[in-house]
């Protein structure tokens, strides 16, 4: 009997048409898939995408070049240089992040002691060249201090939702 | 009559099927494998010669990139063996979620293999309904850590930041309706731990369909059945563990054996195959997926009812609150001292283990009393089953060796290193 049942199945293609059906159904189905460029994933506010530096609500940039993230970053990816400004603060005059290198850990936001480093929540960008002349992938303290400038608010809303857990 | 010869067949190091960078160097007699010779070493990036440059936690983000297909489980042989090394007792909050996402890092493994594999022996849907899984799996990820691949979630003495209240949700576009947003955040609503509750009551449903797809399908199990058999005995002497000891009928389970983090207040059972063949391997991986399903969800219940610290409180490894270090000095000090110079481990050696997706997976640390091992090892469970690949093919046809090559679950990442 088991033998006939065996041989009415494979004949009949039984386990191929159950799969079939499996496929039939989704083809019917609500479509899970994005339209990615205008519809996107959601991104949580621990995102760890490009980096930018962040300002004090006067102007005044965070960076007091401590070089904690320069220390604490595992690929060294991060070269820092830092003199007494004209009023005698401390200040970075050189904060470079070399993105081939960076990892994207998010040790120098974790170490940051005045949430100056952070990591924002892009994920889309490019490099027109790899050329070191032009350095387009080098984070300078003028491209980071203009993502910090333009994504400020994102930033401060994530900063403050992550505030318990830190 | 011409006399024939064997000849030798190239596959790889670029071959879609190989997994990555694997060079096999078969001897054919015509279409039948005489002797496979695999060739490692491509993806070779020096991790352990890299970690004895650094301070001890600064490797934790390297490990995500040796098995990068099971990201957590490697971070926790890791930090496993530091934490072994300073005796640190790990808060029970954080022993938890590190079970719950080892768990779920075997599940997103073992997704992944099964799409990949079945890709190799010809189906193809499969892959797509795993990759839908694996999406859910990886916002868990990245809920957590912020990142969706490489997390460097677990950390010396707990985990990076307790898990989120919010889970992160879709956002209208001009392209969706209300309708779909409404569907596509359902299960959002709530905390991370209402998301995992909500994916474990679906995902044995979405396990069904792929059996549907594959268990009794006629060419899934021509293609793996009595293929790449392994006998318990040489299973045991070739250093086999993981799905592939499992797979040819013992036991062996790190999880059951030598509990570690919490997996002895959680309920389970290891699945074993009875012939050691593909066919075997591939209904204990998918039963282990029901398991690692079960795991999560007595997880979830867990953390659910206990709030608590998820890092320990020694600030001599793991950083002080922000909140702290903001107005006390001594905390102030210990951020800056543990985040620059790290902490150093009085001489000493230590191995500890954990089972990940793929197997054993270990590090064996010998400290000199410096910020920085002396010596790391890792134990990747990939390259013993890798040596295993000669008499795993021997005698099957050239087609075969694609699913010896699936059904091994290999990753050049953690062979390489």
């Amino acid at each position: 009997m088991k033998t006939v049942i065996h041989y009415i199945r494979s004949l009949f293609l039984l386990e191929l048409f159950k799969g079939m059906s499996v496929t039939g159904r989704y083809l019917f189905k609500k479509k899970f898939t994005l339209n990615y460029p205008e519809q996107k994933a959601p991104v949580s506010p621990r995102f760890r995408g490009l980096h930018a530096q962040r300002r004090y609500s006067n102007g005044e940039e965070r960076c007091i070049a401590c070089k904690l993230c320069e220390a604490v970053c595992p690929a060294n990816a991060i070269t820092i240089e830092a003199e007494p400004r004209e009023d005698g603060s401390r200040r970075t005059t050189r904060y470079d992040i070399d993105l081939f290198k960076c990892i994207f850990c998010g040790f120098c936001e974790e170490s940051c002691p005045v949430d100056a480093i952070v990591e924002t929540r892009l994920y889309e960008y490019h490099f027109e060249d790899t050329d070191k002349k032009t350095g387009a992938y080098i984070m300078t303290k003028e491209k980071l201090l203009a993502m910090g400038d333009k994504y400020e608010a994102q930033l401060a809303e994530d900063l403050a939702a992550q505030a318990k857990y830190r | 009559m011409a006399e024939i010869r064997n000849y030798t067949l190239n596959f790889g190091p670029q071959h879609p099927a190989a997994h990555g960078v694997l060079r096999l160097v078969l001897e054919m007699d015509g279409e039948v494998i005489q002797r496979a010779d695999p060739h490692v070493g491509l993806l070779h990036r020096g991790t352990e010669k890299l970690a004895e440059h650094k301070p001890y936690n600064h490797s934790i983000p390297y490990m995500d990139r040796l098995d990068y297909v099971s990201m957590m489980c490697n971070e926790h042989g890791y930090v496993g063996t530091i934490e072994k090394l300073l005796s640190v007792e790990v808060p029970e909050r954080a022993q938890y979620i590190r079970v719950l996402f080892d768990e779920i890092t075997r599940i997103l493994n073992h997704l992944m293999w099964l799409g990949a594999h079945a890709l190799d022996v010809g189906a193809m849907t499969v892959f797509l309904y795993a990759f839908r899984e694996r999406e859910d799996l990886m916002d868990c990820y990245e809920a957590v850590s912020g990142a969706r691949l490489h997390a460097a979630y677990y950390r010396v003495g707990g985990v990076y930041r307790d898990l989120p209240e919010q889970m992160p949700r879709y956002e209208m576009s001009h392209l969706g309706s209300e309708k779909e947003m409404k569907y596509r955040n359902q299960a959002r609503e709530g905390s991370l731990l209402d998301f995992i509750e909500d994916f474990t009551e679906r995902f044995p449903g979405y396990v069904d369909e792929y059996e549907t797809l594959l268990t009794d399908n006629r060419i899934w199990k021509q293609r793996l059945v009595d293929i790449g058999v392994v006998t318990p005995e040489r299973a045991r002497q070739l250093g086999f563990t993981g799905p592939m000891i499992r797979g040819s009928g013992i036991a062996w389970d790190l999880r059951k054996k030598q509990p570690y983090a919490a997996y002895d207040k959680v309920d389970f059972d290891i699945p074993i195959g009875s012939n050691g063949d593909s066919y075997d391997r591939y209904l204990v991986r998918i039963e282990e997926m029901r398991q690692s399903n079960r795991i999560m969800k007595q997880c979830v219940d867990w953390l659910k009812n206990n709030p608590g610290p998820v890092m320990v409180g020694d600030y001599k490894v793991a950083p002080p609150p922000r909140e702290k270090m903001k107005d006390d000095m001594e905390a102030l000090i210990h951020h800056f001292k543990l985040f620059s110079e790290g902490y150093s481990i009085p001489e000493s050696e230590a191995y500890f283990a954990v089972e990940a997706p793929k197997g054993e997976f270990g590090c064996y640390i010998i400290a000199d009393g410096a910020n920085k091992p002396y010596r790391l090892k890792i134990r990747a469970p990939g390259f013993a089953h890798m040596a295993a690949m000669d008499e795993m093919t021997k005698g099957h046809m050239l087609a075969d060796v694609v699913a010896v090559i699936g059904t091994m679950d290999v990753v050049f990442g953690e062979i390489d290193r």
